[in-house]
């Protein structure tokens, strides 16, 4: 617990890549395999189930530190993390523990979900004794499951390349799918050979970067394959040894949300991976992505529902032909095999192949992106002919060549302190747009402003409070933003009637005084039409 | 019987002595705490402040202004009231003001730390009716490591550094922190340079006779100066300044209370944050409280409801009191107002 404590440490204290990894990979080279299996599992975002209420440990720190509960209400508020909150308001530290991170994990976390309460507090009380301070605050952040500490699974797999040898696109494979985090998967990840067993596994997503110059700046069009980029849930359907499994991005298995893709993995040949998106589909079109979320939202999915928001998996990439990794073949080939592989499921299979733009320019490609909103799309996705399936997020092959999104000018109307290194500033904003002389919340935002305008706007909200309620402060109407979003809905939860997609903020509006911003009447106007 | 203070929107005001403490807008008469730029404002008529502090104060106001400097602990009579002025263990000459009036005591204490400083004379309880404190770092997740254990953080970074050929650019108040600094680093590790704002303190620092290590002015040193060995100290508000460019490569640090919250430091993208601080953490709060053993407690700048909701929970009359010093800042940009020259 030591070692992974300082590696928490070194992690949290810089914001450079090579430092971070050098840290990690030092810790890899050194730790026991069945430390390292649980290492890799949290550090790539992996979390064992909540295993004790937030107010049952929230209690016991407050009993440990001697505190009222208001004091540890305030102390949160400063802080704005949990783990934290705690490690600091603990009596200090006397002792250090020298238990390796797989006992604490497996005798003193995992078991917490066979114990009553009573033995719960006990042993959490015990282990805040035995623990150093850094000790305290990073079993606070497995225990509370925030455990984020700015590495992505990206940077994991590199530190593991360093440290083993072994070549990037193998680790971040073998850490794709299900696993247990056991010494003997870690000797498993690390091992040179490449023999690789596990049937459901889905390999690493390949990733696009948004377009940021013009499109031109890419070269000739005919170098491109041009795609409508789709709002899905973007997946990969699996079909080996005549299993199928739907795994998200998110590398969560979805097999079982969507009975129609289970049933057209059986038409799939054995040995078959297609990447795509998941959509919810009527007639020959997609449906608006608020039908997606009604349907995800349900425990049971019955026939009403089946038939209302049916799905497809629009599929643009094929990763496995007959058992055999083909990331390697160039676009063209592995387009041409998705065709033939789809189109020999038949028409009624929820399969697609996302339909190929033919256009002979760029000029007639811009136009034909004036019909993505008609089509419910986002824009164009642009893939390199000839280019492999590559690993993650890479520059240069597959851009997204998104639509302007909307934008509307609202008032900010409320804010409330943000969360983890924001907790001291107001960051979270609500802005409000006109109704007949009346401002109705209309959309929230958290990002968009550099961190001189959020002082900027801290400062503004101190003194422009008209109201609190707990940590929320309404504020005189004065400030403007412009709002982008990307898709907007009707909506009955909403009071504006209206829900929007993505909202950031554009930009300060410095120009425009409160009465400028837009009214609901200008928003409705964005809506789809019914 | 009346308050010997009161609040009003000049200060904190002493009406049987016709004097303020610590006023935030010029006035005729002032007892000033020490030297910090939210506690001393230019303009007022007459100063009195400690013999100490006296050099510092004159910095600030102008060389015009009238000062009138006593020894700490040494009675003066302003109206009717008995000053006199008591250590408090901020910085170089700061102040306790202790006021008795018709038998009653009230001691404001501006700006104090309990934790050892070789740059200024330790805090020294004093009894009183009525105690004024601060609350800047006013909640118990302040507490503030062993002075030793920051040190030896600072000296190890400084060392880290060297060997992977950086400079260690260490962010600190120019006023007090980067004396205190200075005067426990190890000094022998390597060269230190300071910031302009930082090195016209140390004069005074060194006039005023106290010991700090070698430094040289940053902007004077000759071209080709092998920064990678050298402790620059600045002001927070060089962060952003391109002065910083002549190091190369660097690595930066921040000494503040404010480093112990992981949000504070990480907003600030500085590689490492030192905790220390010139201001009482939570412990060093309560103790200063209890040891003065005053029954009613006025809390000023920081956390001032939260404390005095405490206070009150232990039995005490605390009044949160809104006065206009800022304490210890966050964001080190904007403790730009301690970095003029």
């Amino acid at each position: 617990m030591k070692a992974f404590a300082d590696l928490y440490a070194a992690l949290d204290e810089t914001t450079k890549t090579n430092e971070k990894i050098a840290a990690m990979s030092g810790y890899f080279r050194s730790a026991p395999p069945e430390d390292i299996a649980w290492a890799v599992h949290f550090l790539i975002g992996r979390r064992p189930k909540r295993l004790i209420a937030t107010r049952d440990l929230v209690t016991w720190a407050i009993e440990e530190a001697k505190i009222p509960e208001w004091l540890f209400g305030e102390s949160y508020q400063a802080v704005g993390d949990l783990a934290e909150t705690i490690a600091l308001l603990l009596p200090p530290a006397r002792a250090t523990s020298s238990r390796p991170l797989h006992e604490w994990v497996e005798e003193r976390l995992l078991p917490m979900r066979e114990w009553d309460d009573g033995a719960r507090r006990e042993s959490m009380i015990a282990a805040w004794r035995e623990m150093s301070d850094r000790q305290r605050f990073a079993w606070n952040k497995l225990i509370t499951g925030e455990f984020r500490v700015g590495v992505s699974q990206n940077l994991v797999v590199r530190a593991l390349a360093e440290a083993s040898g072994v070549d990037a696109n193998v680790l971040a494979h073998r850490l794709m799918g299900e696993w247990q985090p056991t010494a003997d998967f870690a000797t498993q990840i690390l091992a040179k050979t490449t023999e690789d067993a596990d049937v459901s596994r889905p390999y690493p997503f390949c990733l696009a970067y948004p377009l940021e110059g013009t499109v031109e700046e890419l070269g000739q069009v005919a170098e491109w394959q041009i795609e409508w980029k789709w709002d899905g849930i973007r997946s990969q359907l699996i079909r080996r040894q005549w299993r199928t499994f739907l795994w998200s991005r998110g590398e969560e298995l979805i097999t079982d949300r969507f009975p129609e893709l289970a049933a057209a993995g059986a038409l799939l040949p054995e040995g078959t991976v297609l990447d795509g998106e998941v959509l919810p589909w009527k007639d020959g079109a997609p449906l608006p992505f608020t039908q997606m979320q009604r349907r995800i939202g349900r425990k049971e999915l019955g026939p009403k529902i089946l038939a209302e928001v049916p799905v497809v998996l629009v599929a643009f990439d094929l990763l496995e032909q007959a058992g055999q990794d083909v990331r390697e073949k160039p676009l063209e080939w592995r387009r041409a095999e998705l065709e033939r592989i789809v189109a020999a499921t038949g028409p009624e299979s929820h399969l697609i192949a996302s339909p190929l733009v033919a256009e002979a320019s760029w000029e007639e490609l811009k136009r034909r992106r004036e019909e993505a909103r008609s089509r419910g799309v986002e824009g164009f996705m642009l893939k390199r002919r000839g280019s492999p399936y590559r690993v993650g997020r890479r520059r240069g092959d597959w851009w997204k060549w998104k639509i302007n999104p909307y934008s509307v000018d609202a008032v900010l109307i409320y804010a409330q302190p943000g969360s983890g290194r924001r907790a001291s500033l107001f960051t979270d904003y609500t802005f409000g747009v006109w109704d007949q002389g009346e401002l109705v919340p209309f959309a929230k935002a958290y990002s968009g402003l550099t961190d001189d305008e959020i002082r900027q706007v801290d400062g503004f909200v101190r003194n422009n409070t008209l109201e609190k309620f707990g940590p929320v402060r309404r504020l005189k109407p004065e400030l403007v933003f412009e709002l982008a979003f990307e898709a907007i809905q009707r909506s009955s939860r909403h009071r504006s009637g209206i829900a929007v997609r993505f909202p950031r903020i554009a930009r300060w509006r410095t120009d425009k005084k409160a009465q400028d911003a837009d009214t609901i009447e200008t928003v409705r106007a964005l809506l789809p039409r019914e | 019987m009346d308050n010997l203070l009161e609040r009003l929107p000049d200060g904190l005001y002493c009406a049987a002595g016709g004097f303020y403490i610590d006023p935030w807008n010029p006035v005729e008469r002032a007892v000033i705490t020490h030297a910090h730029a939210d506690h001393l404002r230019p303009g007022t008529k007459r100063y009195l402040s400690t013999r100490a502090g006296e050099t510092l104060l004159r910095a600030r106001v102008g060389t015009e202004a009238q000062i009138e400097a006593v020894g700490y602990g040494e009675p003066t009579h302003m109206g009717g009231v008995n000053v006199s002025l008591h250590p408090a263990g901020h910085i170089l000459g700061s102040a306790q003001i202790r006021m008795e009036y018709r038998g009653e005591i009230w001691v404001v204490s501006g700006d104090y730390k309990l934790a050892p400083d070789p740059t200024c004379v330790p805090f020294e309880p004093v009894r009183c009716h009525t105690f004024v404190t601060e609350s800047t770092f006013g909640l118990p997740i302040f507490r503030w490591p062993e002075t030793e254990e920051t040190r030896a953080e600072i000296n190890a970074w400084w060392r880290a550094n060297q060997n992977a050929g950086k400079a260690s650019v260490l962010f600190a108040y120019p006023l007090g922190k980067a004396q205190r600094v200075l005067a426990s680093i190890d000094s022998t590790i390597g060269p230190i340079y300071t910031h302009g704002a930082v090195e016209q303190f140390n004069r005074l620092y060194r006039e005023a006779g106290h010991m700090l290590p070698a430094t040289h002015y940053a902007r004077s040193a000759p071209p080709k100066t092998d920064w990678a060995r050298a402790l620059i100290l600045a002001p927070p508000m060089a962060k952003t300044s391109p002065w910083l460019k002549r190091f190369g490569d660097f690595s930066t640090g921040l000494a503040s209370g404010w480093m112990r919250i992981r949000g504070t430091r990480r907003r600030q993208s500085i590689d490492r944050g030192f905790v220390i601080s010139d201001h009482a953490d939570w412990p060093g709060l309560l103790a200063a409280i209890r040891s003065s053993s005053a029954e009613r407690v006025w809390v000023t700048h920081g956390y001032r409801a939260q404390l005095a909701h405490w206070l009150e929970e232990n039995g005490l009359d605390a009044h949160a009191i809104d006065a206009q010093y800022e304490g210890e800042r966050g964001d080190a940009e904007l403790s730009a107002g301690e970095a003029e020259p």
